[in-house]
């Protein structure tokens, strides 16, 4: 076997394929990935490119509550047929996110489904997001109908695709 | 005394010896008086032995005389209506239903009774019609099905009169009192009946169960004489064994989505097919205590399992011949070997459904690490886990953190990237989980023990640690 620092085909490289959702809401760099398993559930995650994941910033605070009425921590779901999730559309947030810097940003769904768990770990933990954001770091573990497996990911974009909107931003010298 | 004829003689002599009950006997003998039904018929116990005898009979009616006794069997209760007409029909009885009848406080001056009977007692009468059938035919008799005596209609005459009695009321048609009854332990006795007409069974959404009453009567209707005795009388054989899989590309049973095969063959498969030859069986039923993924090899003493052979043509088996069949099935394929086949009774597949819930297994594991490592990094202590539903099997189980333990660990050093992971766990641990940590959803994982990002390369199955089947030697 040979010494490398070199990964192997990771976890998420053997079972899950990337789906990427860019500038949500119209807010310039503030991109989602989508984790999608072979299975179809699909675990919600910030992209690199994501401001939070910039220049070093620090959380300050991770809230689920995002109405009077709504908090992702409340989601409980039951049986094999995952009765009671919260069901989310494209744009549902999941969380809001205050960085030390008091810039705030929205997480948001990004596909259509049955909302299954939330991360708490990150709410005792927010280093995690920063440190791990595709693995334990991840935001929400949601499961789209059956019906819709395939359709899920219409509308967003592969990984090739994400990396020619990272390639134009750097040429346009955006700033995140 | 009784209504018997001599002709009934043969009848009714076979039917006693097999256990049956006096108003079925009535019935197979056409006696269409409700008087007959009406009367009390009680069983009189033998006062040396302490043991409850069948009840003797006596024929008059101008033939010769002789009392014919049943054989004794270890339980009282008729094998065709399963005690419907015995003791239910009993004055204490009529009692019980008129009680709660007259608890729920309806008021009426008529009644009717309806009864609903378990589907399985069809096949019971089917069955027993054959019998006699066979009894007549070599007597040229006639006896048409339809001329037997129904056990609903039975129980109506035996019981009607008295209910109405207690109740005070006519017995008309205005209130309609339904006795039910229900006896689940011999429910299974029509499952015989899907295989071999399986388009009677339907699925629908409102019945608990296919085996409606309908669907069973049909499935009899069609079913050829020989057919039903040989599904009935030749009890499904069960081979019980332990099974190895050397192969990392195998799926323990077949793999098809959609009405596609994924991957071809499958340890199930693999087996069952000489099985199915020798045993001349229509199909089988594979469990197993546990299981273990495609990629996942089964070493040691193998897993055990058990094949239930469906209406087998043959079903005696010497030693040698069984010791021929494991030698077929294991020179069939290089990726499975069995070892430790015999035949055995169904009950035992409890005993090996145990493990899969309370035995321990032990694996060896393929790791690699991301950083650097020594062989001094790798030591571990005894280890509580937390895991939350694995998101490779979230999709079809709940969600749910199951605690486990991993009862040791112990670890053998490749290089500077790799060692070999062997741990003792308890059952239902997801073993590739706790290695690299399923988005830290396992706590503690072995990346948390380590502290380096960590995945399982391979994995085998060492040992399922449960002392049963036993083993049988070489």
């Amino acid at each position: 076997m040979e010494d490398s620092e070199k990964k192997a085909p990771s976890v998420i490289d053997r079972y899950f394929t990337r789906w990427y959702r860019t500038d949500l809401k119209g807010k310039s760099c503030e991109d989602h990935c989508i984790l999608q398993h072979s299975n179809r559930i699909c675990v919600i995650t910030l992209a690199e490119s994501h401001p939070i994941l910039q220049n070093g910033r620090k959380i300050k605070n991770i809230n689920y509550q995002i109405s009077d009425g709504c908090s992702r921590l409340k989601n409980k779901v039951s049986g094999k047929s995952k009765r009671g999730g919260q069901f989310l559309t494209e744009f549902a947030p999941l969380c809001r996110i205050t960085c030390t810097d008091e810039q705030e940003y929205t997480i948001f769904s990004c596909i259509r489904g049955r909302l299954l768990e939330v991360n708490e770990a990150i709410l005792n933990k927010p280093d995690l997001l920063l440190e791990k954001p595709s693995t334990e770091g991840y935001i929400a573990v949601i499961l789209p109908k059956f019906e819709e497996s395939k359709s899920v990911t219409e509308g967003l974009l592969t990984r090739e695709q994400y990396e020619e909107v990272l390639t134009k931003r750097n040429q346009q010298e955006e700033p995140c | 005394m009784l209504s018997f004829k001599e002709k009934d003689r043969p009848i009714v002599r076979k039917l006693l010896c097999a256990g049956c009950c006096v108003r079925c006997v009535l019935r197979f003998c056409c006696v269409g008086t409700c008087s007959a039904y009406r009367r009390s018929y009680e069983v009189s116990h033998d006062p040396e032995n302490h043991l409850p005898t069948n009840k003797r009979l006596r024929i008059d009616e101008g033939s010769t005389e002789g009392s014919v006794t049943a054989a004794q069997t270890d339980s009282d209760i008729c094998p065709v209506c399963l005690g419907v007409l015995q003791d239910f029909c009993e004055p204490t009885f009529a009692k019980q239903v008129s009680d709660a009848v007259k608890n729920q406080q309806y008021e009426f001056d008529s009644l009717v009774l309806t009864v609903s009977l378990p589907a399985q007692l069809s096949v019971r009468e089917h069955s027993c019609w054959l019998h006699v059938k066979k009894e007549i035919r070599e007597k040229s008799m006639c006896l048409g099905k339809e001329d037997v005596i129904q056990v609903k209609d039975a129980f109506k005459w035996a019981v009607q009169g008295k209910i109405g009695q207690e109740l005070g009321a006519a017995v008309l048609s205005s209130c309609e009192v339904s006795v039910g009854f229900m006896h689940p332990e011999t429910e299974e006795d029509c499952h015989f009946l899907a295989n071999t007409c399986p388009d009677c069974f339907k699925p629908t959404k409102n019945k608990a169960s296919i085996f409606t009453r309908m669907a069973v009567v049909k499935a009899l209707e069609k079913i050829s004489e020989e057919k039903f005795s040989r599904s009935v009388f030749s009890i499904s054989e069960t081979s019980y064994c332990r099974y190895n899989k050397f192969s990392r590309e195998l799926p323990q049973t077949p793999w098809v989505i959609d009405g596609e095969r994924r991957m071809d063959g499958s340890v199930e498969e693999l087996i069952a097919a000489p099985l199915l030859s020798s045993f001349r069986a229509d199909g089988f039923n594979f469990s197993s205590s546990g299981r273990e993924d495609v990629d996942v090899r089964t070493l040691g003493n193998g897993r055990p399992f058990a094949v239930e052979l469906l209406n087998p043509h043959r079903a005696k088996f010497n030693r040698t011949e069984i010791k021929q069949l494991q030698e077929t099935i294991n020179q069939s394929s290089d990726k499975i070997r069995v070892r430790d086949l015999q035949i055995v009774t169904r009950e035992a597949t409890s005993r090996m459904k145990e493990g899969e819930e309370e035995k321990t297994k032990t694996y060896s594991a393929l790791i690699w690490t991301q950083k650097a490592i020594d062989s001094t990094d790798l030591e571990f202590l005894d280890l509580k886990i937390a895991q939350k539903t694995p998101l490779r099997v979230l999709h079809r189980r709940p969600l749910a953190v199951r605690p486990r333990l991993i009862h040791s660990m112990s670890s053998i050093y490749l290089d500077r990237h790799h060692f070999t992971l062997k741990l003792c766990t308890q059952a239902g641990t997801y073993i590739k989980e706790f290695v690299h940590g399923d988005f830290g959803r396992t706590k503690p994982n072995l990346c948390d023990l380590m502290k380096t990002n960590a995945d399982i390369l391979e994995l085998d199955v060492e040992s399922v640690d449960i002392d049963w089947p036993p083993a049988i030697p070489d």
